[in-house]
Parts: C-alpha cells; sequence; structure tokens
C-alpha cells in the first residue's frame, strides 16, 4: 500500500509540474495575472507530492519491503539501519528519484527568493524549473519506476553495493545532486531572460547568489567524492578522471566561468550573450552527465543502468533542454547589447581570460572523455584515454589561469595601467619565486621544472589573495573589505593551496608495493612500516583479515594502522579498507590485501605529503562562496522592494 | 575599446585559445591512446609494438602466484584462444578465475603478455566492455567455422 502512495503521489507531482511548466509561462506572455500567480502554489505543491514520493521510499527501505523491486536489489535485513537510509539513492531509480527532490527544493527555493522580483519574470523562471522537473519526473516514471513491485516477494534483498556501505555515502552523493541540479536555477533565469528580452545588471545580480549557491555544493560534493574514493577505494589515488567524475567536474568549471562572467555582467553590463550560453552549457553538461551515467554507455562504479530506453530518453531531454534555448538564443541575441566597452588591461580583460581559459579545460575533457564512445559508435575499436592525457591537457589551461588569477584581483573595472598594476604585484611575486623554488629544494632536495613552475605559481596565487586582507587587517589601510571582497580572497587562497597539494603529492608521494610477512620491516619514504601480524575479523554484515602495522620514524612510534581486507557475506565481495594515518603535512596509508602464500601478503605503503591541501583548498574556495553569497548587496536584491530596479541601482556600488 | 573592436579581440584571443588548445589535445590524446585487443586477435598477431589492453576472462585453474612474492601468471582467455600474462603487483580486489579482467601492457619476445597495470573494476556483477567484446568475437568466430 504505502509504495503506492508514493507512485500516485509521483503522478500527481507531474500533473503539478506540467502546470507549473504551462500557465505561468503563458500568462508572462499574454500578461494574465492570475495565470503566473499559479507558479508557486504549483510549486510548493509538487514539492510535497515530491518529498511524500521519498519518504514512502525510504519508509520501504527502513521496513524490508522486499516485494519493491528496488529494495530487494540495493537493501538486506542485516543492512545496517543507517545504510538502509542512504541506499535509497544508492542505484538508478532511487537516485533520479533523489535528483526530483533536489529540484523541488532549489524551486520551492526559488519560489520564495523570487517575491523582489517582477512577478512576470519570476513566473517565467519557475516556468522553466516546472518543464525541467516535468521531463526528469516522465524520466522517471516511464524508465526508471523506483515504486515497481516484485512478484513473490524474496525473503530477503540482493544487498548494497559494499563499497557504498560507508558514511561518506550519506554526504557525498547528496551534496554533489544539490550542485548539480542546482545548475537549473541559472539555467531557468537564462531562459527567463531571453523569452523577457531584457537581461540587465539586475538580471545579473539576481542569478549571482543562485549560482554561486549551486557551485558551493558542487565543489563540496567534488571535494568529498575524491576523499572518499581516497580511503574507501584502497589505493590511494584520490582523482582518476573517471567518465564519471568528468561528468560533474565539467559542469564545475562552467559553473565557475559562469560565476565569474556574472561578475562582470552585474558590475558592467557586457559579457552577455556569453553569461547566457553558459549558463545553458553548464546544465546542459549536467544533464550530459545524467545521461552519461545512467545510460549504461560507460562503465564504472556509478553506472548503475544499462538500459538504452533510459539513455534516449534522457538523450531526448538533453536535446530538447539546451536545443531549445539555444534557438531562442539565436532570435534574442540582439537584445543583449553590450552597455560598455574596457580595456585590454582592466579586471573585464582579466575575467575574459579566465573564462576562455576554463571554457578550453572543459572542453578538453569532454573530448578526452567521449572520444572512446565516439570511436566506439563509429566501429572503429574500443579505445581508452589515459590519465596522462586528461593531467597534460587540464594543466596545459589551468597554469596560465592561476597566473592570470593572481593579477586580475588586483586589476580595476574598465581601464588602469600596466605600470601600476605591476607595481602592486612585485612583492607577492617576488616572494612566491623565491619561497616557490627553494622550498622543494629543500625539503626534498630535487625538484622538476613543472614542480618548481606550479610550486611558485601556487604560492602567488596564495600571496596575491593575502594582500588585500593583509593590507587591511595588518596595516590597517584602505576601505573596508565586504564579504564579497573577502570571499573572493579566501576562494583564490584555496585555489592556491589546491595547486600547491596537487604538486606536492604528484611529486613527493612514495608509494610501494610489497610481500610482508609478519615481523617484516619495509622502508618508505623516511618512516618504517612493521608488520606486526594480521588476525581474522568478524561483523554482522562483512568477515575479514585485519593487519595491523606498526610506523616509527627515527626510531619513535607514530602510529599503529590497522588495514582490513574484508568479504561481505551477502554479495561475498572483496573490499580493502585502508587505514591512514593523516597530519596536515602528509598522509601514512597502508592497505592489507590478499595472502599471497608462504605466509605473506600483499600490501600498499604510501606516503603522501600535502594531501590534505587537496581538499583544504576547495573546502576554502567554498568557504569563499558563502561570503560572497552573504554579501550585503544580494541580501538586499533579495528583500521585498515593490521596485526592484530602483533599489538594486542603489545598493549597486560596493 | 569599442565592443567592435573588444569583439575582435575577443574573437582573435578565442581563436588563438582553441588553436592551441586542439594542437596539445590531439597531440596528447594520440599519445595515450590505448587501442583493446582480444585474445584471439593477440593469438593471430594482429597487435601493436606499443602497450595496449588486453580483455578476457581469467582462465579458471590458470592462475599461478610465485610463493611469498608479487608475481603472478595467469591465462587471458576468450573461450576460443588464451594469452598468458605476468603481472607482478598488488591485485585488485575483484580479481579471479572465471571472471573477466583487463589487463594494460606490452607483450614480450616470448609471447607472454606482461601486465603493467590490472585494472579494478567495482562491481562483481559487471562485465567489462572489452571482456563482452571478446567473448562476442569468439562465438562469431565459431559460428562461422
Amino acid at each position: 500500500m504505502i509504495p503506492e502512495i508514493g507512485q500516485f503521489s509521483l503522478v500527481l507531482a507531474l500533473c503539478l509540474a506540467l502546470v507549473q511548466a504551462t500557465l505561468p509561462l503563458a500568462g508572462a506572455a499574454t500578461g494574465r495575472a492570475d495565470w503566473m500567480a499559479l507558479a508557486r502554489p504549483a510549486a510548493a505543491g509538487q514539492f510535497v507530492f515530491i518529498v511524500v514520493a521519498f519518504a514512502t521510499l525510504e519508509y520501504a527501505f527502513l521496513n524490508d519491503d522486499f516485494s519493491v523491486l528496488f529494495v530487494a536489489q540495493h537493501s538486506n535485513s542485516a543492512l545496517p539501519g543507517f545504510y538502509k537510509f542512504t541506499a535509497a539513492w544508492g542505484g538508478h531509480e532511487g537516485s533520479m528519484l533523489f535528483w526530483i527532490t533536489v529540484l523541488a527544493i532549489w524551486t520551492l527555493a526559488v519560489a520564495a527568493g523570487s517575491r523582489s522580483q517582477p512577478e512576470e519574470f519570476a513566473s517565467r523562471v519557475l516556468g522553466v524549473l516546472g518543464i525541467v522537473s516535468a521531463g526528469i519526473i516522465a524520466f522517471a516514471l516511464f524508465t526508471s519506476n523506483p515504486f515497481i513491485r516484485l512478484a513473490p516477494t524474496p525473503a530477503d534483498g540482493n544487498d548494497l553495493n559494499p563499497l557504498l556501505q560507508d558514511p561518506g555515502m550519506i554526504i557525498h552523493p547528496p551534496t554533489l545532486y544539490v550542485g548539480y541540479v542546482g545548475m537549473a536555477v541559472p539555467f531557468a533565469f537564462a531562459v527567463a531572460a531571453l523569452l523577457t528580452g531584457r537581461l540587465d545588471k539586475n538580471w545579473a545580480k539576481w542569478t549571482r547568489p543562485w549560482t554561486v549557491a549551486a557551485w558551493i555544493f558542487l565543489t563540496c560534493g567534488i571535494t568529498l567524492g575524491s576523499w572518499w574514493s581516497y580511503y574507501e577505494l584502497g589505493w590511494g589515488g584520490w582523482w582518476f578522471w573517471d567518465p564519471v567524475e568528468n561528468s560533474s567536474f565539467m559542469p564545475w568549471l562552467l559553473a565557475t566561468a559562469l560565476l565569474h562572467s556574472l561578475a562582470v555582467t552585474e558590475r558592467r553590463g557586457i559579457f552577455k550573450s556569453w553569461t547566457v550560453l553558459l549558463a545553458i552549457a553548464a546544465f546542459s553538461l549536467s544533464l550530459l552527465g545524467t545521461f552519461l551515467t545512467r545510460s549504461g554507455v560507460l562503465v564504472s562504479v556509478h553506472a548503475f543502468a544499462a538500459d538504452p530506453t533510459r539513455g534516449l530518453f534522457i538523450l531526448g531531454l538533453l536535446a530538447a533542454y539546451s536545443g531549445g534555448p539555444l534557438l531562442l538564443y539565436a532570435f534574442r541575441a540582439r537584445s543583449l547589447e553590450a552597455e560598455g566597452g574596457f580595456k585590454l588591461v582592466s579586471r573585464e580583460a582579466f575575467l575574459l581570460g579566465n573564462n576562455i581559459l576554463l571554457v578550453i579545460a572543459a572542453v578538453t575533457v569532454l573530448f578526452g572523455t567521449l572520444a572512446p564512445l565516439i570511436v566506439d559508435a563509429l566501429g572503429y575499436g574500443k579505445i581508452s584515454v589515459g590519465p596522462p592525457y586528461f593531467d597534460a591537457m587540464f594543466l596545459l589551461p589551468m597554469l596560465p589561469l592561476a597566473v592570470l588569477l593572481g593579477a586580475g584581483m588586483h586589476s580595476i573595472w574598465r581601464t588602469m595601467s600596466g605600470a601600476s598594476l605591476l607595481q602592486r604585484l612585485v612583492w607577492p611575486a617576488g616572494v612566491a619565486a623565491a619561497l616557490g623554488v627553494t622550498l622543494p629544494l629543500i625539503v626534498y632536495g630535487h625538484a622538476s621544472l613543472l614542480t618548481s613552475v606550479a610550486s611558485v605559481i601556487g604560492l602567488w596565487v596564495c600571496a596575491a589573495s593575502l594582500l588585500d586582507p593583509l593590507r587591511k587587517w595588518v596595516l590597517r589601510e584602505g576601505a573596508p573589505l565586504t564579504r564579497a571582497q573577502i570571499g573572493m580572497c579566501l576562494a583564490h587562497f584555496g585555489v592556491g593551496v589546491f595547486i600547491l597539494g596537487a604538486t606536492y603529492v604528484s611529486t613527493y608521494t612514495v608509494e610501494t608495493e610489497v610481500s610482508a610477512r609478519p615481523g617484516e620491516h619495509f622502508q618508505v619514504g623516511g618512516y618504517d612500516f612493521l608488520l606486526r601480524g594480521v588476525k581474522p575479523v568478524e561483523t554482522a554484515n562483512y568477515t575479514g583479515e585485519e593487519g595491523e602495522f606498526e610506523v616509527r620514524k627515527n626510531g619513535r612510534l607514530v602510529t599503529v594502522l590497522a588495514s582490513q581486507q574484508r568479504v561481505y557475506k551477502v554479495q561475498q565481495t572483496p573490499t580493502t579498507e585502508a587505514a591512514i594515518d593523516s597530519r596536515i603535512g602528509r598522509d601514512v596509508f597502508v592497505a592489507l590485501s590478499k595472502p599471497v602464500g608462504d605466509n605473506a601478503w600483499a600490501a600498499r605503503i604510501q606516503v603522501k605529503p600535502l594531501i590534505r591541501f587537496l581538499w583544504l583548498g576547495p573546502l576554502l574556495m567554498a568557504l569563499g562562496g558563502i561570503f560572497t553569497v552573504l554579501d550585503r548587496r544580494y541580501r538586499l536584491a533579495m528583500r521585498a522592494s515593490t521596485v526592484p530596479s530602483r533599489s538594486a541601482a542603489a545598493t549597486g556600488s560596493p | 575599446m569599442t565592443p567592435r573592436r573588444q569583439r575582435m579581440v575577443l574573437i582573435g584571443l578565442v581563436l588563438v585559445g582553441v588553436s592551441v588548445a586542439v594542437t596539445f589535445a590531439l597531440r596528447a590524446f594520440q599519445e595515450n591512446l590505448t587501442y583493446s585487443f582480444t585474445p584471439t586477435e593477440v593469438a593471430e598477431g594482429h597487435t601493436p609494438g606499443r602497450s595496449f589492453r588486453l580483455g578476457g576472462l581469467v582462465l579458471d585453474g590458470s592462475l599461478k602466484r610465485e610463493p611469498g612474492s608479487l608475481t603472478v601468471h595467469f591465462l587471458v582467455s576468450d573461450l576460443a584462444n588464451e594469452v598468458p600474462v605476468q603481472y607482478t603487483g598488488v591485485l585488485p580486489d575483484l580479481f579471479k578465475e572465471g571472471k573477466g579482467v583487463v589487463v594494460r601492457g606490452r607483450l614480450g619476445a616470448n609471447g607472454e603478455f606482461r601486465g603493467e597495470e590490472v585494472i579494478a573494476k567495482h562491481d562483481e556483477n559487471y562485465e567489462p566492455p572489452e571482456v563482452t567484446d571478446a567473448l562476442a568475437k569468439a562465438k562469431q568466430r565459431a559460428a562461422a567455422q
């Protein structure tokens, strides 16, 4: 009975989504206020029914209702309650329902946050979100229904994929989805602006906080994914250029470009076409990511489904959701006149550079991700594109981008003299160059050219980001920093921290694979590892063996690491649980693998310097984003005002 | 800068950026492209001198380990032909006899394939496309003969 309520709620939600997708848009086009007024109630009603649908699925999981096919496939009565709850998004059907739920939350937030905007505009935004929602709900209902029953009811379920039985599961997929799906909001704002034919500074001011908010979640989601795979997959990698990672990373690159381009549109009324196209492209790539991961054309952890009708359905949605707005853009491009110009040395020019480089990075990642599919589809055999391609192609635009970033932060709008910019940047550049070259040589005794260059660039970004806060808070000079400025400095400092982390981890990681007998010592990266012994372990849902390693440095005990080799009972899947000792400066990583005979065990031992910086950097970026969203001018723009254009103009220049 | 000149600069920058990126991308792409081959194709000698990916099943009973070391020998099969493989290192969790495997490496002079990487698959039920492909091709040939 309960699952049918969920199914029924989802159908009702689809009906309301169709109302939201049609009447408010028609009302805005014909000026009928009563139709436009339907947008918010329809969005709220849709939200309620979707939450009911999601709650019934959770109910089915928590009560072990194996008569529901999706529950039977992804849960088991012996599964801990916590994982029963998270298993709801541990498979294809449930994750699509989760997608829908997240979109409903964003739509509700937009409905509440857009009251100060003209009714006509807000109805269009909500109408476009309704179209998106209707398409995805239809996809779930017709191709991936999580409420389908199974007869006869099996005695027990097939269990959750052991790799997903991890606390990271509660936080990583939801965060990523909130970010991913959140790209629908700037998309809806862009399409609404094209429909209205009016795209001005106010539009950018309304759109930017939503874009930054979605970007914050996307940033955190990707970071959590990287951290999760590092400690869960058991071999110490932190980024694989896996097609699924790429499909969340490409929208991130475009979202990052978009929020910088929006800054220009907001302050100067230019880059309008570019901003609109980026908003459309970022959402299209989110959908493409859904297509890649859901259609089964790719192969990885995340590819739950292998069903061509699903792929075709999403491909159809993708064509409609990117083709339609592009067509609209073709008709309306002329209304997006620039409101001014700029000189070659100006903040606009730097941000233009930022945008071009980020788009190039996104395109090369896209190319590398799709090439194997295209080659395969054309019948030229199966190929794969190795990580070195992505590494090289990513560094190529990113290093110049980081160099520009440091200078761009200190440039001013419209025009400035190159000499005054150089004068400001002499100190941070000098410090970064000196430290960046000498530090790795002093600590590690060797450095390649690329390592030195990247380490100088990382420090350069950090130093440039600290310049304004130091001047204000230490020397007590200049005007107070706005939250947006603090946010910018924090986020860019995070970029620098990330670059340093990535550089040092890639260059100075020491890793080895050994066959270890109890009592045997290994010297790795300046540490002494002793395998004390291996003992059996058993819990409710797995059995296995635990290897205990004593880690010493210069004879002093640093830590004892216990890594496990587990076999999960239901699916009989072996997994490796790595043991990691983390300090801010380095991680010591040990992973016990299988016995190799002769009383020996295969094991991985790694020492990874500064790996925490890889995740600390993006978290700082996200924190910077939070500061930006909290800036006074967005709060004022959000607050109810009957004449939005005038109030926005009054707060336009901090 | 007038909007017109600005647009010209923009277009110029985009063109330069794109052409540099395309050049590098194609070079990096070519260098890092790995083709996949089936055991039958290897047996017939259709393989390049450079490294490639070999997909198939780990033949039941073929896994031999040098005791106490990380070196293993096994046969990768598409049920028509077999290729002996040597690999030194920690094997992925889901590596098992009778299951699908993809090995990246080079063909040695003695006909043994020297694995540089054994590709881990994350799901027990999932069969790598290379393996499906290899088995399907071998079956087709058997049917044709």
